[in-house]
Formats: structure tokens, sequence, C-alpha cells
């Protein structure tokens, strides 16, 4: 187990480094380069000299590899990414600073994908064709049609309409006061994790309706025992297993999910601090969140492999 | 004295994109305490189905048990509610099925699975039913039961694992046991050494044994009374001696003829049935065997043959009296 874990931790190295390589360069080849956002916004006139000066001042001059090896010799030699262009500030402070918020936001809406989409998916497949069935299979259909942003939009908007009310945009730390700070994250959270259960819903149902079919499932009816405890004892763990995978894939998905609920109710996340860091090229900022959620989207995977040990007797890690 | 079980009439029809088939048709068999009876037939004979049948165990949708009843114990098992039935399932009847790979949940360990009827029936707690389960392990002879108690079906080779099965049908004690080709599945070798085991502990504990099976060497050896299946119907009952001295069904004496035997004649060859296993969609109006059997009369071709008394107990569902034109044919 722990040389199998060591192993998975050393693959990390390669596709983190191809993933630098990537973002680094990929982020510097949006057309319209900070110098030229710096110069509009600050009203300098274009000329040559300012431009040049700007550019070195930033180390914006350099070769892109000097760059790349100057950005990524920081990081590994003393973890510093670097510091915003704009202003200046540590960017692994300012992520480290925004990432409890992201993460629970994400937890948040994984927690509500599991708790709606395993019973709807358990329940359609225990009832299969029956309207409790259709039901379910069309609440996830919705949820797979209706883009997350699109509702987070409404319900900002139409209850401002309406009634004249509209979602606390002022954030409320977890640290000050827990119960309002989950309560501001519920809708953003429900919103992200119901969009997110549709597939995970199907998976369930599917495998369940495969696991049901199977001749212990058969031995179990023969003992006697009644459709809750088969369910719970006998099926749900074998037809849980791919279903574990699945979150694993959605991993990205659920991060690139923060990021428009971030943007939505105002979370100051590190998606609100990304799109902001886009729109103004702080090319550190971006790569950074960037290697961050990488991090985060392999370490996630790799403890969606672990689980399986829990799960399957027979998986064991060498 | 009322049997252990009688069925009768028990017709059991699927519902299929050719419309419905009765897998099973008119159906009656019973079962004495205490004694074995093999239910013989080819696949897609309807053995199954029927012992799927009286455990009420018959997936529905497709399948539906359209007539019939099953007298178990003085109560009629298809009257009477799920939850009255789920009391019988596993506790006084238990079933063994084919499949000793795919039979066991891969994700419990063996012990719960095999501890676990007697938490369902006898309100067990975990650990007395896993103390249960070691017993039960070491009754069928499983080398160093104890600690297998943990194991998982993946860590048990193909014969263990029925072993477990049977452990499991015999956790509560049932009065009878319903085994579905329990050895199709394995080796030779530990073919004979499940069936010698069931056998005994059947022996030990009094419970009827119901085994279905096509093989007629089984039969012969644990086997006290025999029905023979043919295309969802029984053709011929009778005591195992009797089927096997006298067939009077000549499906029966097809089988018997495709089987080699230790007591017969040097060098003489083993006769196939001709023909296929009839179409169950597509089922003659008279005899479902008519357009294999030698013996075929006009009369079989219009009318369907009843499980008539032919003597002795013996049952079969034949026109044709075939002591009498034995010499006629060869």
């Amino acid at each position: 187990m722990r040389a199998y874990v060591i192993r998975r931790l050393l693959a990390l190295i390669p596709t983190l480094f191809f993933a630098s390589v990537i973002v680094f360069s990929t982020v510097r080849m949006i057309p319209g380069d900070i110098i030229d956002l710096m110069i509009s916004q600050n009203d300098i006139s274009a000329g040559g000299a300012d431009r040049e000066k700007l550019e070195a001042a930033l180390g914006l001059d350099q070769p892109i590899y000097t760059q790349y090896f100057r950005w990524i010799g920081g990081i590994l030699l003393r973890g510093d990414f670097g510091s915003s262009l704009w202003q200046e500030q540590s960017v692994i402070g300012e992520i480290l600073a925004r990432l409890p918020t992201t993460f629970q936001l994400g937890f948040m809406a994984l927690f509500v994908a599991l708790i709606v989409a395993v019973p709807i998916g358990v329940w359609s497949a225990i009832r299969q064709d029956t309207w409790g069935d259709y039901l379910g299979r069309s609440f996830s259909i919705i949820n797979l049609a209706v883009p997350g942003f699109w509702i987070g939009t409404m319900v900002m908007v139409f209850p401002a309409i309406w009634w004249g009310v509209s979602p606390e945009v002022k954030f409320v730390p977890f640290s000050e006061d827990p119960i309002g700070n989950i309560l501001q994250l519920a809708l953003p959270a429900a919103i992200l994790g119901t969009s997110l259960s549709a597939i995970t819903m199907r998976m369930t149902r599917t495998m369940m309706l495969e696991v049901l079919r199977q001749d212990y499932i058969r031995t179990a009816w023969a003992k006697g025992m009644n459709e809750r405890t088969m369910v719970v004892r006998h099926a749900l763990r074998n037809a849980l297993i791919p279903v574990v995978t699945l979150i694993g894939l959605q991993a990205p998905i659920l991060i690139g999910g923060t990021v428009i609920m971030e943007q939505i109710f105002v979370i100051p996340g590190m998606g609100l601090m990304l799109l902001e860091a886009v729109s103004r090229r702080d090319y550190p900022v971006i790569t950074g969140v960037f290697l961050v959620v990488g991090v985060a989207v392999v370490l996630i995977n790799l403890l969606v492999d672990l689980s399986y040990g829990l799960l399957d007797p027979k998986v064991r890690y060498r | 004295m009322a049997k252990l079980l009688e069925v009768s009439g028990l017709t059991t029809s699927f519902r299929t994109e050719r419309g419905p088939v009765m897998a099973v048709d008119s159906v009656s068999f019973d079962v004495d305490a205490g004694e074995t009876l093999a239910i013989v037939g080819e696949s897609g004979s309807g053995k199954s189905v029927s012992a799927l049948s009286l455990m009420r165990l018959i997936p529905n949708p497709p399948g539906e048990i359209v007539a019939g009843s099953v007298m178990f114990e003085g109560q009629d098992l298809l009257k009477i509610t799920e939850a009255e039935m789920r009391a019988v399932r596993g506790d006084r009847i238990a079933m063994i099925f084919q499949e000793p790979m795919t039979s066991l949940n891969p994700s419990l360990t063996v012990g719960m699975q095999v501890g676990e009827p007697v938490m369902l029936h006898r309100g067990a707690s975990w650990k007395a039913a896993l103390e249960r389960a070691g017993e039960l392990l070491a009754r069928v002879r499983i080398p160093d039961a104890r600690s297998r108690v943990d194991a998982y079906p993946h860590q048990f080779s193909g014969g263990m694992r029925q072993r477990a099965m049977i452990a499991m049908a015999l956790a509560c004690q049932p009065k009878l046991i319903i085994a579905d080709e329990p050895t199709t599945a394995l080796d030779v070798t530990v073919q004979s050494q499940i069936l010698s085991l069931l056998k005994e502990l059947t022996r030990e504990t009094g419970a009827a044994l119901i085994l279905i099976t096509h093989d007629l060497g089984v039969v012969a050896r644990y086997a006290d009374r025999v029905s023979v299946m043919y295309a969802g119907r029984v053709v011929e009952t009778g005591t195992a001696r009797d089927i096997y001295k006298r067939p009077q069904h000549p499906y029966t004496q097809g089988l018997m003829a495709c089987v080699p035997r230790l007591d017969q004649v040097l060098g003489r060859r083993l006769v196939p049935i001709d023909g296929q296993p009839p179409d169950l969609t597509r089922l003659p109006p008279g005899c479902a065997f008519a357009p294999r059997c030698g013996w075929v009369t006009e009369r079989c071709l219009q009318e369907r043959p009843s499980l008539d008394p032919v003597g002795n107990g013996h049952l079969k569902a034949c026109f044709v009296d075939v002591d009498a034109r034995v010499g006629e044919h060869v």
C-alpha cells in the first residue's frame, strides 16, 4: 500500500511538468498581453520606451524558457510561486487564503451531488420502468440539459425582480460565522451539486441494474431477505465501485463549476481569483492557480483509486 | 399423512417478443419429509423455473406464475403474502444454485453470507451469526473453517464455494433444500464429493432434497424418486429404481440410451435422441415429444397426453404402451 502511494506520487512529477509547460506557454499566447493592458489602463502614451521599460520591470523581456525556469525554479527551491504582476502580492499566499473556500464549495457540491444521485439512482433501478423511475430519469436529464450557470443567474435575478430579495453578496468567512458561511455557500453548492448529480445518477442506476441481475442477488433473495437489506448490504457496495471512479473523473468539472459559481455568487475563492487574473493577464497568478488545481485533481484521483480497496476486497495495492 | 411439499398444476409463463411462453406447464410433483426427489431434464425443460416458481423467485416481469398450488407444511406458498414468503425462504426452504462462482457476493466475507440467514430468521447478532457460520463451514468440511469465516469468495475454489453455499442452506436447518444443478460448474471429482456431502447432511438433518439435474448418473446414486421433465411438463415420475429398470416414457428411454452404464453389454453403442429440443413458443398441439419419438401415433400428434398412473406409484404422460411394443422396435 505505501509503495503504491509512493509510486503514484512519483508519477505526479512528469504529469505536473507537462501541465506546467502547457499552462505557462498557453497563457502567454492569449491575445492582448499584460503590457497592452497596463498601458491602456494607465493612459500612458504607447511609446516604445515605456513598453520596454515595463517589460523589463516585470521580467517579461527574457526569452520564454528563461522565464519558465525562473518560475519553476522558484517553486521547487523556495516554494515561491512569484507575485502578482499588478499588486505584487505573493501568489501562493493568495492561493492558500482562497483555497479553503473553493474546497469547501467543491465538497459541499459533491456532497449534494451524491445525496441526490445515489438514492435516486438506486430507486430508479429497483423500480425500473415505473413512474418513479421515469421521474428520476427526467430529473437527471433536466439537470444535464440545464447549465448550472443559467440556474445560478436565474436564482440571483428572479427573486430580486419578484420579491426584491437577492442572496447576500458580502462574503461571510467560515472562521467568523460557520453557520452563516455554510448557508451562504449552500445555494451555489446545491446548484453545482444537482447539475453534477445527473451523470452520477445515471451511472448509479445502470450499475444497480447490472448488479441486481447477478446470481448473488438471487441468492440473497433465496435467503429470505427484504428489499432494503438486499439493496444496502448486497447490491449498493458492488454498484458503487464504478460510481466512485466517475466522481474522480468529475473532479475537474467540479472545479470548473466552482469557478463559475464563485463568479455568479461573488465568493472569494480561487475561481474568482483565476477569472480576474485571466482578464488582467496576470500570468503568475494564472499559472499558479492552474498548477494547484492540477495537483488537486491528481490527488483526488489517487484518493479515489485508494478507496477501491475499501469497496472491493479483490483490490490489493502492491 | 400429508406430504411435506405438494406441487400441483404449477404453471409459469414468461412474456417474450414472440408471445407468452409456458416455461412450466401444469407441473405436479411431491416430496416427502426426508426424501430426495430428482427433477431431470435437458436445458430449457423447465426444471429450474419450477424450483424458482415454488420459491416465488421468478422475476416479474417477464415471468409470472399463472396457475397451480404449492402446498408446503399445510400452507399454499402461492397464496401467502410476500412478507410471509420471506419468512419461509432461507428458513424452512433453502436453495443452492448452479454457479458457485457467481452465487456468492464478491464484496462480503463468506462468514457473513453463511451466517446471514441465522441473523435474518433467528434474530441472531452478527457475532453469533459469524460463530454459527464457523460451525457450518466446519460441518461442510472446509479445512480450517474458523479462520475462513473472514475470507472473501475470491479466495475460495469452486468446490469450496459450493460447500459454503451448502453451509448457507443448512444455516436454519430447513425442512426442504432445493439444489439447482449444484455440481454442473464443478470438476468431476469435486462433483461426487459435493453430492455425497449434500446427501449425508440432508440425511443427518432429516431435510428433504429436491435435486435438479440433467445428469442421470447423479439421479441413480442419490435420488429416491425421479420426475422427468420435457418442454415444461412432467412426462414421467417414479421411484429411481423403476425409472431405471422400467422407463415407461419414450423420452426417458431415450435419455437412458444415451448414457453409458456399467451394467450394460460391452460394445453397445450409445444412442442419441434424434432431433432438437422443442421451441417453447411453437409447441405442437399434441405431445411435445412426438416429433422426436420413435413410437409416435396419430393420436400423439392431435392430443396432449396427461400424467397417468401405470401402477406402483409410477406415472407417465404417454399414449403408447411401450412395454407391449418393445418387440416391434429396434
